[in-house]
């Protein structure tokens, strides 16, 4: 039995069609790279499974679930920027993972403090303890993602959807949050989709790629058919077999 | 160099704060002087001296009959109107301006029923207070919320709006119900903004509250100036509104104040 099910999803906004019959199953564990040109239905996808929005038709189930209204704790999520609350410092951004599941959203006594100590611990392992009473704002790009991803993670997600999550980072900085995030998958065993417009980053960090594009195109009406999943490559262990070795560099 | 790169330095910036308050009082000093030399009895440019000497006389001596301090009177007075319509209008908006903000279906009801009331001018709904409220506090305290409350339910939901959609997604994979986003994520937001809103609108409000105690009260800043407007007692009238205008300076600095300690995340990134 698969873990993620999608089943023949179709998206439409109006009469612009966006994706059309994606059919794919994951299995636990896997890491999903998702890649694709812009405006090819890629983050509408990750939207979709992060309930973000709803099918058009067709299923996406998590572990034989119904397809989801809102999006809830089964799905943890990292965008681009703006994912972390920037009115609560590091270490309240942590917690809220934890306190924002109860009636008023706050925590107090024994599970405030449990709380806290398993706040500082992740902290820890996302390397940000010297800066927990810091508020967002004062971070580099890198260190609110790592946060975000902290943030994210603390919640126990299902599936945890990364949406171009170090887009908007330096070269650098996005090579040291690649071994950060492979570090943590490792621990983990987190089932992971990551939208990406980088096809070495896809490839790399990916046990699968997903590639979206239009299948069928119309030159008179653009909007007529929408995309699907043209290419579901192997990409473990560099891609070989699968692939000729000579372009798997790209994973080194 | 161009105009807009000669950038003052520090005396000389100080120096041209300082000139318009200095030009104003000469211009006065020298408009009164004229005018005391031609008439010793001249009452509509008093010498700054007297306007001094009046102001001491209001602020510290009871006056004779009812052995109470007027200004202090007037003051305590307005302020509790003052006070009272603003932090009504503010808890008003700020309640509304979050549904509006968060809630599609509150959004629907509200949103353009909001943007035509603000058009309404509060003014011209005065007498119909008086009518509705009497001529107590009442009818004072509400044309200040109506005067101002619309427009500050409308910037507050636009800044709701305008909180980054992500934000309220991953506070739903945290798993935060409606309540706990609005309290939790947007009220902490909004709340500088609500500050400033009020900073913003007390301009407006003091308006409100010296046009209504001027038609009708027994007691107040506005009340006074134009009791006292019948005997041209300039010196009177201009202590009060130096008065008023250290009071709403004093209400302002507070509030920035307030804003700045409160809220010390909004400038971590500055």
């Amino acid at each position: 039995m698969s873990f993620v099910t999608v089943s023949n999803v179709w998206q439409k906004y109006g009469d612009r069609s966006i994706l059309e019959r994606v059919n794919v199953t994951i299995e636990e564990g896997e890491f999903i790279s998702i890649v694709g040109a812009s405006g090819c239905g890629k983050s509408t996808f990750l939207r979709m499974l992060l309930a973000q929005e709803r099918p058009y038709k067709g299923e996406i189930s998590i572990d034989g679930g119904d397809t989801a209204k809102e999006p809830n704790r089964e799905r943890g999520v990292v965008f681009q920027k703006y994912s972390v609350f920037p009115h609560l410092s590091v270490r309240e951004n942590l917690i809220a993972a934890e306190s924002f599941d109860t009636a008023f959203g706050r925590l107090s006594g024994a599970k405030r403090k449990a709380a806290e100590a398993r706040a500082d611990e992740m902290l820890e392992r996302i390397g940000l303890n010297h800066v927990a009473d810091q508020y967002p704002a004062s971070l580099s790009g890198g260190m609110q993602q790592r946060l975000a991803i902290g943030q994210a993670m603390t919640a126990k997600p299902r599936i945890l959807l990364l949406d171009e999550p170090f887009g908007a980072l330096d070269p650098g900085t996005r090579l040291q949050m690649h071994d950060f995030l492979l570090e943590l998958r490792d621990e983990t065993n987190m089932t992971v989709f990551m939208v990406t417009h980088d096809l070495q980053e896809g490839f790399k960090l990916g046990d699968r790629v997903l590639v979206f594009d239009k299948p069928r195109w119309d030159p008179h009406d653009p909007g007529m058919y929408g995309a699907t999943i043209t290419y579901d490559f192997d990409a473990r262990d560099g891609g070989i077999p699968f692939q000729l070795k000579e372009d798997a560099d790209v994973s080194a | 160099m161009r105009l807009i790169n000669l950038i003052p330095a520090r005396p000389a910036a100080i120096f041209l704060a300082a000139l318009p308050f200095i030009a104003i009082f000469a211009a006065y000093s020298i408009g009164s002087d004229i005018r005391l030399e031609a008439n010793p009895q001249d009452k509509l440019l008093p010498a700054p001296s007297t306007i001094a000497e009046t102001a001491q006389r209001l602020f510290t001596e009871p006056d004779r009959r009812s052995k109470e301090i007027f200004l202090w009177n007037d003051t305590f007075a307005s302020l509790a109107r003052l006070f009272g319509g603003v932090g009504i209008s503010a808890l008003l908006s700020l309640l509304i301006g979050l549904a509006i903000g968060l809630l599609p279906y509150a959004r629907s009801t509200m949103s353009s029923f909001i943007a035509v009331l603000s058009m309404v001018p509060p003014l011209a709904l005065l007498p119909i207070l008086f009518i509705m409220f009497g001529l107590g506090e009442t009818s004072k305290v509400v044309l200040i919320v109506i005067g101002i409350t619309p427009f500050m339910t409308r910037d507050l939901a636009q800044r709701v709006l305008e909180i980054p959609q992500e934000q309220i997604v991953k506070a739903q994979t945290l798993g935060a119900s409606s309540a706990v986003i609005a309290m939790r994520v947007a009220l902490p937001q909004v709340l500088p903004r609500l500050i400033s809103n009020v900073r913003l609108s007390l301009g407006s409000a003091w308006l409100f509250l010296i046009a209504a105690e001027a038609v009708a009260s027994n007691v107040g800043l506005g009340y006074r100036i134009f009791l006292v407007r019948r005997y041209l007692a300039m010196d009177v009238i201009l202590t009060y509104v130096i008065w008023i205008t250290i009071l709403a300076f004093i209400i302002d600095w507070l509030l920035k104040t307030l804003s700045r300690k409160a809220f010390p995340w909004m400038e971590s990134g500055l």
